[in-house]
C-alpha cells in the first residue's frame, strides 16, 4: 500500500449565520495515497472548497483532524501552516491569482524564494520556457492571455515539486480548448512529478480523469 | 524573496498602476499644506519678529547707567552681529532766548539695526526714511522740542558747551513710546561723536548708556547667554520679548491665527490619509491572501507593509516638503507686494515638519488599516467574499487620536489651545457620527418617495451605512474647516481689527499740573469739541512687599525684578476701565479714607507671589505708603489706552504729589494745533502715539494679511482632500455602475443617483460643518483669542449649500469616469 499523504478524520465545518449554526461540511474521513489524483466533485454548496481549504490548511475545522505529509495541520498555527503549504503544497486557482506586481518570471520565483530556496531564477526560467512562456518572462499578468496566466501558475505550483496539488477548477476560467491543453498538462506535470493532486472541479470529464472521485453532498461524503 | 522586496516590488508596481495614488496623494497633499504653511508662516512669523524688533532698533539691547565696556561691540562684530552704541541724556537746549528740556540721543554709525527712522524737512510735513544718521555737527529734532524752543529746521541748537544744527525734523524712531512714558522731554537725534565737545558727562548727570545687537536669532541667543555671564548686575539685557507689552500681544495673537491655519491642514490630512490607507487595504487582501497561501508568514507580510510604509513616509515627505516649498515661493511672490515686507529665508524647522507630518500621519492613521493586511485569512484565496479582518476599532482610533494630538500639540505648543482643540474636535466627530447615522436612518424612510435615480441615490448612502457616515464625517470636517476659513475667519479678524478702533488716542499728553488740566481741556473742547481722557499719574518706587523689603527678596524673573526695583507708574481711579477685568478680588467701591486699595496686573502679581490681603509699600515722590492688594486684573495691552500694572483707590492717594496723563484722539486734518498747544502749555509733553499706532496697525494688517494667504491654501488644501475622499468609494461605484448598465440603467440614471447620493451627503455634511464651525469659532473668539464672536447666521445658509453644492459637484464628477466605463470591461475585471 502507497503512504498516505492526506488524511482528515471526522472532519466538520460550522459557520455561524443569522438563522443559526451553519454545518458546511459533516463528519468526513477520507486519505489519499501518495500520487494518486482526487477529484471532488458536487453540486454547488455541497462544501468542496471548504473542504479542500481544510486539507490544504487555509482555514481550520470547527471539529476532527487534517494529517498533511504526516504533519496534524489541527496543531499547527498559522504560519506553521503557512510554512507547510510553502514547504510541500502547490495550488492552481480557477482565477490563476497571479501577483499583479510581479512579472510571469518573478510569479513562478515566488515560493523558492519564500521557501530560501537556491537558483530560483534560473529554475522558474526553465520552467516557464518549458511551458512555452519563454518570450512571456519579463511580461506582468495583465499582459497575458487567460491560457497564459494558468500556465504560469501552473509553473509556479509545480515549481518547489511539491508533494500535494490543491486545484481549485483550474479551467473553470478557460474556453474548451485551452482549458483541455491546461488539464493535460495539469496530469502530465502530476505524474512526472509524482505529485498527489487534489482538485475541486464541476467538470464530470476532468474528474474521470482522476483516479478517483469523491462525490459531496450537504457536506458528507456520498461517494 | 525577502518581505522588503516583496514590499517594494509591490509599492512600485502600486505606484505604476496608480492603485496607491489616494493614499500617496493624500499625504503628499498633507505634507504640502503643512510645510507650505510652515515655510511661510516660519517666514512672516520672522518678518514679524524684525518688525519688532524695529521698536527696539535692534534683536538686542544692553542699557546701563554706567558706561558699557566697548569691547562687546567688536566681540559682536566678530561674532558676525551688527551693533551700535548710543547715549541717552536729557539736558537742556537753547535756541536764542528760548529754552527747553531735550531729551539728546546720540548714536553711532549703523543705527537703528532694525526699524527705521522717519524725517521730514520742516514741522508736520511729509516723512520720509532717513539715510544714516546726522552728521556731526547736525541733529534732528522731535517737532515738540522744536516748537518749545520757537525754533524750525536750520536753526542752532546749544546743547551743553557746544553747538548743532537742526538740519531734520525727526517724525519718528525706534522705541519712541514704547516702555513706558518715561521719556518725558521731547528728542534731539544726534552723532555719538559730538557727545565729548557737549561737555555735559558728569558724575550725577542722568545718562543711560545703550549697546544694540542684531543679526541671525541664533547667533543672537548665543551672544544673550554669553552677555548674561559677562555683564555686571547693573547692566540690563532687553531681547525681542521684552520690546513692549503692546508689539508683543500682537505678535501673540499673529502666531495664534497662522497656528489656526497649520492645524486645520493636519486634521484634512488625517481624515484624508485614514480613508485612503483603508482602500488601500482593502485592496490588497487578496494578493495577501495569495502570498499566504504559497508559504508566507505573518512576520513576511509585516515586514513587507512596515517597509512600504517607511518608503510612503519618505517619499511622501520629500516630495510634500519639496511641493511645499514652491508652493510658499508662489506664495510670497504673489503676496509680496501687498504684505510690503522682506521675509527672511525659511528655517529647516519647517522642513523636518514635512517629515514629521509624513510619518505621524501614516503611522496614527494608514498603519492602523495596513497593519490587519497580515491578519488577511488565507482562506480568502478561495473565497473572495469572505469579511476583511475586523480593524480593533478602539485600538486604531486611539493611535490616530494621540498622533492628532502630538501633532497639534507639536504646533500650538499650548496646552489650553490643545485642549480647546481636542474638545472641539470630540464634539464635532461624535456629532457628525451621531448625525451620520441619523441621516442613514432617516434616508431609509424616504428611499420610496421619489423616482428610481432617488432611490438608487439614497439607497447608496443607507446600504453603505458605516461607509456613508464615515464620508460624512470627513466632508463635514472639511467643509468645517471651509467655513472657519472664510466666515468665521473674517468675523474674527474683523473683531480683532475692532479692538484697536480707528479713533483711538494718538496721543499722550504727559506731565499736566493739576492746575493745568481746566486750561487744557477748554483748548481741546475748543479746538476738536471733545476733552481728553485724563488719567493722574504717579511716579512711584515700590519699597516693600509684604512687610519685606525689596532690596531683601529674590525675584523668579527678570520682569518682577524691573518691576519692583524701578521706578514705574501708577494712578488712581474710582471705576474699573473697560479694557481691564477683574480676575480676583473686587474692585473698590468708592474711596476709602483709612487705607489705599490697590489693584495689579494678574501676570506681574503671579511674578511676585502677590495675592489679594497682601500689602506693599510704595515710594512716591518722596513719600512712603502702604497699600493693601484688594484686588488682580486682567490687562488688555494691545487696547491702546494707558494702562497700568498698579492702580490705586481714590481718597487718600489723591494728596500724593502726582501729574496728570491725558489721551486724546487728533484727526490727521487737525494736527497743525499742537503747534499751538506746544506754545501755549510748554510744560506739557506731546507723546506722538500716530506712528505707533500706525505700526501696530501695520502688524495687525501684516499678520491678517498672511493669516488670508495661508487660510487661502489650507482652503485648496481641503478641497482636494475632499475629492480625495470621495476617490475612495470610486471602485465599489465602477462596479455597481457596470451591473446597473447591464440590468438597462441609462448613464442619466445614474448619473441623477450618484448627483442625489452626494448632495445629500454634503447637504448633511453642511449642517454639521455650520455647527462644528459655530462652536469652534465661538470657543477660538472666547477663550483663544479673548474677543467676543458673536453668531452669524449666513453660516447655516452657506454651509448647507456649499456642502450640497461642493460634495455635489465634486462628488458626481469623481465618479463621472466610473459609470462612463463600459460594463463588459468592468464585469470582465471582476
Amino acid at each position: 500500500m502507497q503512504d498516505i499523504v492526506l488524511r482528515t478524520e471526522a472532519l466538520s465545518k460550522k459557520v455561524s449565520s443569522p438563522e443559526g449554526s451553519l454545518t458546511i461540511l459533516d463528519d468526513v474521513h477520507i486519505a489519499v495515497e501518495s500520487g494518486e489524483s482526487v477529484a471532488l466533485v458536487g453540486p454547488s454548496g455541497a462544501g468542496k472548497t471548504t473542504l479542500l481549504a481544510l486539507l490544504a490548511g487555509l482555514d481550520r475545522p470547527s471539529h476532527g483532524h487534517v494529517w498533511l505529509c504526516g504533519e496534524d495541520l489541527t496543531a499547527l498555527d498559522e504560519d506553521g501552516r503557512a510554512r507547510l503549504r510553502g514547504d510541500r503544497v502547490g495550488f492552481v486557482f480557477q482565477s490563476f491569482h497571479l501577483v499583479p506586481s510581479l512579472t510571469a518570471l518573478e510569479n513562478v520565483m515566488l515560493p523558492l524564494e519564500l521557501t530560501g530556496a537556491d537558483g530560483a531564477k534560473a529554475r522558474a526560467t526553465e520552467a516557464l520556457t518549458s511551458m512555452g512562456l519563454g518570450e512571456r518572462l519579463g511580461h506582468y499578468p495583465n499582459q497575458l492571455s487567460g491560457g497564459e496566466k494558468q500556465r504560469v501558475a501552473i509553473s509556479r505550483a509545480f515549481i518547489t515539486k511539491p508533494q500535494v496539488l490543491f486545484a481549485d477548477e483550474p479551467t473553470g476560467n478557460l474556453d474548451t480548448a485551452t482549458g483541455e491543453r491546461v488539464a493535460s498538462l495539469l496530469f502530465d506535470l502530476n505524474k512526472e512529478f509524482q505529485t498527489t493532486l487534489v482538485l475541486v472541479t464541476h467538470d464530470r470529464e476532468l474528474a474521470a480523469r482522476c483516479d478517483r472521485v469523491i462525490e459531496l453532498a450537504s457536506g458528507k461524503v456520498v461517494s | 524573496m525577502s518581505g522588503l522586496r516583496f514590499g517594494l516590488k509591490t509599492l512600485l508596481r502600486d505606484s505604476r498602476t496608480g492603485e496607491l495614488g489616494v493614499l500617496l496623494a493624500a499625504i503628499v497633499v498633507a505634507v504640502t499644506a503643512m510645510t507650505a504653511v510652515g515655510f511661510f508662516t516660519d517666514r512672516v512669523g520672522g518678518a514679524i519678529r524684525t518688525q519688532a524688533s524695529a521698536v527696539l532698533a535692534g534683536d538686542l539691547d544692553l542699557s546701563s547707567t554706567d558706561p558699557i565696556p566697548a569691547e562687546f561691540m567688536s566681540d559682536a562684530r566678530t561674532r558676525g552681529l551688527d551693533a551700535a552704541e548710543l547715549m541717552t541724556f536729557p539736558t537742556m537746549a537753547l535756541a536764542g532766548d528760548n529754552n527747553s528740556l531735550a531729551l539728546i540721543k546720540a548714536v553711532s554709525a549703523g543705527y537703528p539695526l532694525r526699524g527705521e527712522i522717519l524725517v521730514s524737512p520742516q514741522m508736520f510735513g511729509e516723512a520720509e526714511r532717513a539715510e544714516g544718521i546726522p552728521a556731526p555737527g547736525e541733529a534732528w529734532a522731535e517737532p515738540g522740542l522744536l516748537a518749545r524752543l520757537n525754533a524750525d529746521v536750520g536753526a542752532t541748537l546749544m546743547v551743553g558747551s557746544a553747538s548743532v544744527v537742526v538740519t531734520q525734523v525727526l517724525d519718528y524712531q525706534p522705541g519712541q513710546g514704547v516702555g513706558g512714558f518715561s521719556q518725558l522731554a521731547a528728542g534731539l537725534l544726534v552723532n555719538i561723536a559730538d557727545v565729548p565737545a557737549f561737555d555735559v558727562v558728569r558724575p550725577g548727570s542722568r545718562i543711560t548708556y545703550r549697546q544694540i545687537f542684531a543679526g541671525k536669532p541664533d547667533v543672537v541667543d548665543d551672544w544673550r547667554a554669553e552677555l548674561r555671564t559677562r555683564v555686571g548686575k547693573s547692566v540690563r539685557i532687553r531681547g525681542l520679548e521684552d520690546a513692549g507689552e503692546q508689539i508683543t500681544a500682537a505678535i501673540d495673537r499673529a502666531q495664534r491665527f497662522l497656528t489656526l491655519a497649520s492645524l486645520v491642514t493636519v486634521i484634512l490630512a488625517a481624515v484624508a490619509t485614514a480613508m485612503a490607507a483603508r482602500r488601500y487595504a482593502l485592496r490588497h487582501l487578496d494578493t495577501i491572501a495569495l502570498m499566504k497561501s504559497l508559504g508566507a508568514t505573518q512576520g513576511f507580510i509585516l515586514v513587507s507593509t512596515l517597509f512600504q510604509l517607511g518608503l510612503v513616509i519618505v517619499f511622501t515627505a520629500l516630495l510634500g516638503t519639496l511641493l511645499g516649498y514652491g508652493a510658499q515661493s508662489v506664495l510670497v511672490g504673489l503676496g509680496a507686494s501687498i504684505l510690503k515686507v522682506d521675509l527672511p529665508p525659511a528655517s529647516w524647522f519647517a522642513g523636518a515638519l514635512g517629515l514629521l507630518t509624513a510619518a505621524t500621519i501614516t503611522v496614527g492613521f494608514a498603519l492602523p488599516h495596513l497593519l490587519k493586511l497580515k491578519d488577511t485569512p488565507p482562506m480568502r484565496v478561495l473565497r473572495h467574499d469572505l469579511p476583511p479582518p475586523r480593524l480593533d476599532t478602539g485600538l486604531s482610533y486611539g493611535i490616530a487620536i494621540l498622533a492628532l494630538l502630538f501633532m497639534i500639540g507639536a504646533i500650538v505648543q499650548d496646552l489650553l489651545m490643545l485642549g480647546l482643540i481636542a474638545g472641539g474636535l470630540i464634539i464635532v466627530a461624535a456629532t457628525a457620527v451621531a448625525g451620520g447615522w441619523f441621516l442613514v436612518w432617516v434616508l431609509t424612510r424616504f428611499r420610496g418617495a421619489a423616482g428610481v435615480s432617488w432611490r438608487y441615490g439614497l439607497a447608496n448612502i443607507s446600504r453603505r451605512g458605516s461607509e456613508s457616515v464615515v464620508q460624512i464625517v470627513a466632508f463635514a470636517l472639511s467643509l468645517m474647516v471651509l467655513l472657519l476659513l472664510t466666515l468665521v475667519r473674517s468675523d474674527l479678524l474683523n473683531e480683532w481689527q475692532r479692538t484697536v478702533p480707528e479713533d483711538a488716542p494718538n496721543y499722550f499728553l504727559i506731565n499736566i499740573e493739576p492746575e493745568q488740566w481746566p486750561g487744557i481741556r477748554d483748548f481741546f473742547e475748543a479746538e476738536i469739541g471733545k476733552a481728553p481722557d485724563y488719567l493722574p499719574f504717579l511716579r512711584g518706587r515700590v519699597t516693600r512687599i509684604k512687610g519685606q523689603a525689596v532690596d531683601d527678596i529674590k525675584f523668579p524673573n527678570p520682569r518682577a525684578e524691573n518691576f519692583a526695583k524701578r521706578e514705574g507708574n501708577l494712578t488712581w481711579r474710582s471705576a474699573l476701565p473697560a479694557t481691564n477685568e477683574i480676575r480676583e478680588g473686587e474692585w473698590w467701591a468708592s474711596a476709602n479714607q483709612g487705607e489705599i486699595e490697590a489693584s495689579l496686573e494678574v501676570g506681574i502679581a503671579r511674578d511676585l507671589g502677590i495675592a489679594v490681603g497682601d500689602t506693599l509699600g510704595f515710594n512716591v515722590g518722596g513719600e512712603d505708603v502702604d497699600v493693601r492688594v484688594t484686588s488682580l486684573r486682567f490687562v488688555e495691552w494691545d487696547s491702546m489706552q494707558p494702562n497700568f500694572f498698579v492702580m490705586l483707590s481714590p481718597g487718600l492717594t489723591e494728596e500724593l504729589p502726582q501729574t496728570y496723563i491725558a489721551s486724546v484722539f487728533i484727526p490727521p486734518e487737525k494736527r497743525r494745533i499742537l503747534s499751538d498747544f506746544v506754545r501755549e502749555f510748554p510744560g506739557v509733553t506731546l507723546l506722538d502715539l500716530e506712528v505707533i499706532l500706525s505700526q501696530v496697525r501695520m502688524i495687525i494688517e501684516r499678520a491678517s494679511m498672511a493669516v488670508q494667504y495661508v487660510f487661502l491654501f489650507t482652503l485648496l488644501a481641503g478641497v482636494t482632500v475632499l475629492l480625495a475622499a470621495i476617490q475612495v468609494t470610486k471602485d465599489e461605484r465602477r462596479f455597481e455602475s457596470a451591473i446597473l448598465h447591464t440590468l438597462g440603467a441609462g448613464r442619466r440614471m445614474i448619473m441623477q443617483g450618484l448627483a442625489v447620493e452626494f448632495t445629500a451627503l454634503g447637504t448633511l455634511a453642511g449642517l454639521l460643518a455650520a455647527f462644528g464651525a459655530t462652536a469652534v469659532g465661538w470657543v477660538v473668539a472666547e477663550q483663544a483669542f479673548e474677543l467676543d464672536y458673536a453668531l452669524n447666521p449666513w453660516i447655516w445658509l452657506v454651509g448647507c449649500l456649499a456642502g450640497a453644492v461642493i460634495v455635489g459637484v465634486c462628488g458626481s464628477l469623481a465618479t463621472r469616469g466610473a459609470v462612463n466605463e463600459p460594463p463588459v470591461a468592468v464585469l470582465r475585471d471582476g
